[in-house]
C-alpha cells in the first residue's frame, strides 16, 4: 500500500517538474506552448548520449540537461516565439505543435527511433524497505532521487516567485505588461529568463524522466497529454496548484494501475473530467489580475 | 517546322525508351521490398534491408539468368502506404515478387494485392498467425507469435519448475496474441495463470504493474512489450528485488531483441526467453552470417529481423532457381512450399501447406559472452510449427 502510494508521489513529482515550465508559460505568459515536450526530449536525449559516448557521470548530466534546454529555450524565445505571443491561441497552438513535430522528425533523423537505455549509477538503483506486510513501504533508490529534487526545486521555485524581486517583477509583468514597463521593468527580459528557465525545468524533468517514462522520439506527443492535464486540472495560478495536481494525478494513475489494472489507463482521464466539471477553472483560481 | 521536329524526335525518344524497358523486364527480377524504414518500428527495416543486400552482395545478382533487382521502399509503418506502395510496386514497376512487411496490419493489407495480381508475398517480419491465411500467395520466413510464446509455455511447465505465472503484455495485437497463446497452453500443461496484466503503449510506467506482481508472489512472470520497453521491464524488476523474491523473468525473444541487447546492461542477465534466433546460436552457418553482416554494416548485430530478410532472400533465390527464371508468380509461389535449408538460425522449411516456416525454437538465457551480453541457447524445441493454424 505505502509502496503504491510512494510510486505515485515520485511519478506526480516527476509530472510536476515536468509540466511546470508549460504552467508557467501558460498562466503567467498566457501563451500555449504545445512544444513543451519537445524540450524535455531535448533533455532526456542530452543526458543520454553525454551518458553513452562520453562516459558523463548521471549527476553532472542532470545540470547540462537544465542548462543546454534553458539556452535553447532563450534563443528560441527571441527568434520564434515572441512574434507569437500577440497572435491568437490558434495560432500559438498549431506553431508550437508544428514545432513538435518537427522536433519528433528532427530528433527520429538523427537519434534512430528506437528506446533509448540511461544506465543509472550504481548508489542509485536499490531499494529500501521498511516495515511488514501490507505497510511495507518498498522505495527504489532512484524514486526517492527524484522526489528529493523536485522537492528542492519546488521550495526554490515558490521562493523565487514569492519572495525576490525577479518575483515580483514577473508577477508585476504578468498583471499589467504596459504598466509594469512604465515602472522600468524590462518586460522582455523578464520572459525570456521565465521561458528559458520552464524549458530548463522540462529539460531536466526529461532527463530524470528517461529513465521511468522512456526516451523515443514520439516522446513529447506520448506525455503532452499528460502535462496539459496537469496545468489544466492544476490551474495556472500558482505553481501550488499544478504541484496538487501533479501528485494527485500521480498517485492516482499508480493507484488505479495497481488496483483496477484493466481500467488503469482511464483513471487519470476519469479524474481529470470530475474536477473539470467541479471546478472549471481548475483546482486554484487566482483572483484579481487579468 | 521546329515543332514537328521536336514531336517526332521525342516520339522517336519515347520508343526507344519504352522497348528499353521490355527489354529489361525480360531480363530482370524485380523483388518490392517494402519495409519501416522510418518511424518506430525503423530498426526492423534497416536490419532486413541490410541483411537482404548481404545475402544479394554474397550470392550474386544474376540467378537463372536474371538480374535480380532489389526495389526498397519506406512505409512507415502505416498500412494505407503499405497497400498503396505494394500496388505502385505491382502495376509500374512489375515486381515478381513483393517482400518485407514489418507489422501486421501492412502485411493484412497486401495480402489482397498479393491474390489479385497473383504475386508472391514474402513476409520477413510481421508474426501474427493469421497472415499467411490472408492470402494464398503468403509465405512466411520470420516465425510466429504463437511458436514462441507456447514453447516458452511448454519449458515454463516441464522444465522451468514453474506452477503459478503472471503474464504482463503490452496492450496491443502481438501483446494479446503472446498472452493468449501463453495461458492457453501453461493452463493445459497444469500450470495456473494468477493474473493477466495489459500494460496500455503510451505512457509506460510499469511501476504499479510489476508491483502487483510482486505482491502475487508468482514462480515467474511471462512478458511481451515492444523490445525497447524490454529494457525497462528488466530495469524496474530488479529495482523491485523482484528475483530476491524468488520471481523468474521468462518472455518471447522480443524482449532480449539482440540489435538492443547489449545496452541494456546487467539487468538483462539471466532472463530466459524462446525464440527461434539468437546473434549467438553456436553453427558454422551462423558464425558466418554474423561476421558478414557486421562486416558490412559496422558492427550491427543482426537480430531475428535480419535473419527474417536473409531467409526470405534465399527462398526467393531458390524459388527462381527451380523455375530456371521462367514461371510468374504462381510458379514461383509453388517452388517456395516447402524448401528445406540450413538457416543461421538453424534447419528450417515452408510448410507446403500453411505456406509458413516451420523451425526450431531455442530457450535462451542471457549472459555475458566475450565482453557481450548474447542470448546463449541452452535447450532446443525441435521443428515447432505454428500452433495457431492447427485449428
Amino acid at each position: 500500500m505505502l509502496t503504491i502510494l510512494f510510486d505515485g508521489i515520485a511519478y506526480g513529482m516527476l509530472l510536476f517538474i515536468l509540466a511546470v515550465g508549460l504552467a508557467v508559460t501558460m498562466g503567467l505568459m498566457n501563451f500555449i506552448n504545445l512544444a513543451h515536450g519537445a524540450f524535455a526530449m531535448g533533455g532526456g536525449y542530452i543526458t543520454v548520449v553525454l551518458m553513452q559516448r562520453y562516459d558523463v557521470p548521471f549527476l553532472i548530466c542532470l545540470p547540462l540537461a537544465f542548462v543546454a534546454m534553458a539556452l535553447l529555450g532563450a534563443v528560441l524565445e527571441r527568434t520564434l516565439y515572441r512574434p507569437m505571443y500577440k497572435k491568437s491561441h490558434l495560432d500559438q497552438v498549431l506553431f508550437s505543435i508544428g514545432l513538435t513535430f518537427m522536433a519528433v522528425a528532427a530528433m527520429d533523423y538523427f537519434m534512430g527511433s528506437s528506446q533509448q537505455i540511461v544506465q543509472l549509477p550504481e548508489w542509485l538503483k536499490g531499494r529500501t524497505e521498511l516495515g511488514e506486510g501490507s505497510m511495507m513501504l518498498g522505495m527504489g533508490h532512484y524514486r526517492l532521487f527524484i522526489i528529493a529534487v523536485c522537492a528542492a526545486l519546488t521550495i526554490a521555485l515558490q521562493y523565487i516567485l514569492t519572495k525576490t524581486r525577479f518575483g515580483s517583477r514577473l508577477r508585476a509583468s504578468v498583471d499589467d505588461q504596459r504598466v509594469a514597463a512604465g515602472l522600468g521593468i524590462n518586460v522582455n527580459v523578464v520572459f525570456l529568463a521565465t521561458f528559458a528557465v520552464g524549458s530548463g525545468l522540462a529539460g531536466l524533468g526529461g532527463a530524470l524522466g528517461a529513465e521511468v517514462m522512456g526516451l523515443d522520439p514520439t516522446f513529447p506527443l506520448k506525455n503532452m497529454v499528460y502535462f496539459l492535464i496537469v496545468v489544466a486540472v492544476g490551474g495556472t495560478s500558482s505553481i501550488t496548484g499544478p504541484l496538487l495536481a501533479a501528485l494527485l494525478l500521480g498517485i492516482a494513475d499508480v493507484a488505479g494501475k495497481y488496483f483496477i489494472p484493466n481500467f488503469g489507463a482511464f483513471i487519470v482521464y476519469f479524474l481529470m473530467i470530475v474536477i473539470l466539471i467541479w471546478r472549471p477553472q481548475g483546482l486554484f483560481v487566482r483572483k484579481g489580475g487579468k | 517546322m521546329k515543332k514537328r521536329v521536336f514531336l517526332s524526335a521525342s516520339a522517336v525518344a519515347v520508343m526507344a525508351l519504352s522497348s528499353a524497358a521490355v527489354l529489361a523486364q525480360d531480363n530482370t527480377f524485380k523483388i518490392g521490398l517494402i519495409l519501416p524504414m522510418t518511424g518506430q518500428q525503423a530498426s526492423t527495416g534497416r536490419q532486413i534491408e541490410a541483411a537482404a543486400k548481404l545475402f544479394m552482395a554474397q550470392n550474386g545478382d544474376m540467378v537463372a539468368g536474371k538480374k535480380v533487382q532489389l526495389i526498397v521502399k519506406d512505409d512507415t509503418s502505416v498500412p494505407d502506404v503499405t497497400k498503396r506502395l505494394a500496388q505502385e510496386l505491382v502495376v509500374n514497376d512489375k515486381v515478381n515478387v513483393l517482400a518485407g512487411f514489418g507489422i501486421t496490419p501492412s502485411a493484412l493489407a497486401t495480402a489482397p494485392i498479393a491474390t489479385q495480381s497473383k504475386t508472391p508475398m514474402v513476409v520477413m517480419a510481421a508474426a501474427t498467425s493469421s497472415i499467411t491465411q490472408a492470402s494464398p500467395f503468403v509465405v512466411r520466413t520470420s516465425f510466429t507469435l504463437p511458436q514462441a510464446s507456447v514453447s516458452m509455455a511448454d519449458w515454463a511447465a516441464a522444465k522451468g519448475g514453474m506452477k503459478k505465472v503472471v503474464t504482463l503484455v503490452s496492450d496491443y495485437g502481438p501483446g494479446i496474441d503472446a498472452e493468449k497463446f501463453f495461458k492457453d497452453r501453461f493452463i493445459f500443461n497444469g500450470g495456473t495463470i494468477v493474473e493477466s496484466l495489459r500494460v496500455p503503449m503510451r505512457n509506460p510506467d510499469f511501476a504499479p504493474f510489476l508491483q502487483k506482481v510482486r505482491d502475487a508472489k508468482p514462480d515467474g512472470l511471462f512478458v511481451f512489450v515492444p523490445s525497447g520497453a524490454g529494457a525497462a521491464v528488466m530495469k524496474q524488476f530488479l529495482e523491485r528485488g523482484m528475483d530476491k523474491a524468488g520471481i523468474k523473468l521468462i518472455g518471447t525473444g522480443d524482449i532480449t531483441d539482440d540489435d538492443q541487447l547489449n545496452d541494456m546492461g546487467d539487468g538483462a542477465l539471466g532472463v530466459v526467453t524462446a525464440h527461434h534466433y539468437a546473434a549467438a546460436h553456436p553453427s558454422a552457418t551462423n558464425k558466418k552470417f554474423v561476421e558478414a553482416f557486421k562486416k558490412a554494416n559496422k558492427g550491427m548485430r543482426p537480430n531475428f529481423m535480419a535473419v527474417g530478410g536473409y531467409d526470405g532472400m534465399r527462398v526467393i533465390y531458390e524459388a527462381l532457381k527451380a523455375t530456371k527464371g521462367q514461371g510468374g508468380g504462381e510458379a514461383l509461389l509453388n517452388a517456395m512450399k516447402g524448401q528445406t535449408f540450413e538457416s543461421p538460425r538453424g534447419p528450417m522449411f515452408i510448410d507446403a501447406q500453411t505456406r509458413d516456416v516451420v523451425h526450431n525454437i531455442y530457450l535462451r538465457k542471457v549472459e555475458r559472452q566475450g565482453g557481450e551480453l548474447h542470448n546463449v541457447e541452452f535447450d532446443v524445441i525441435k521443428d515447432v510449427k505454428d500452433p495457431g493454424k492447427s485449428k
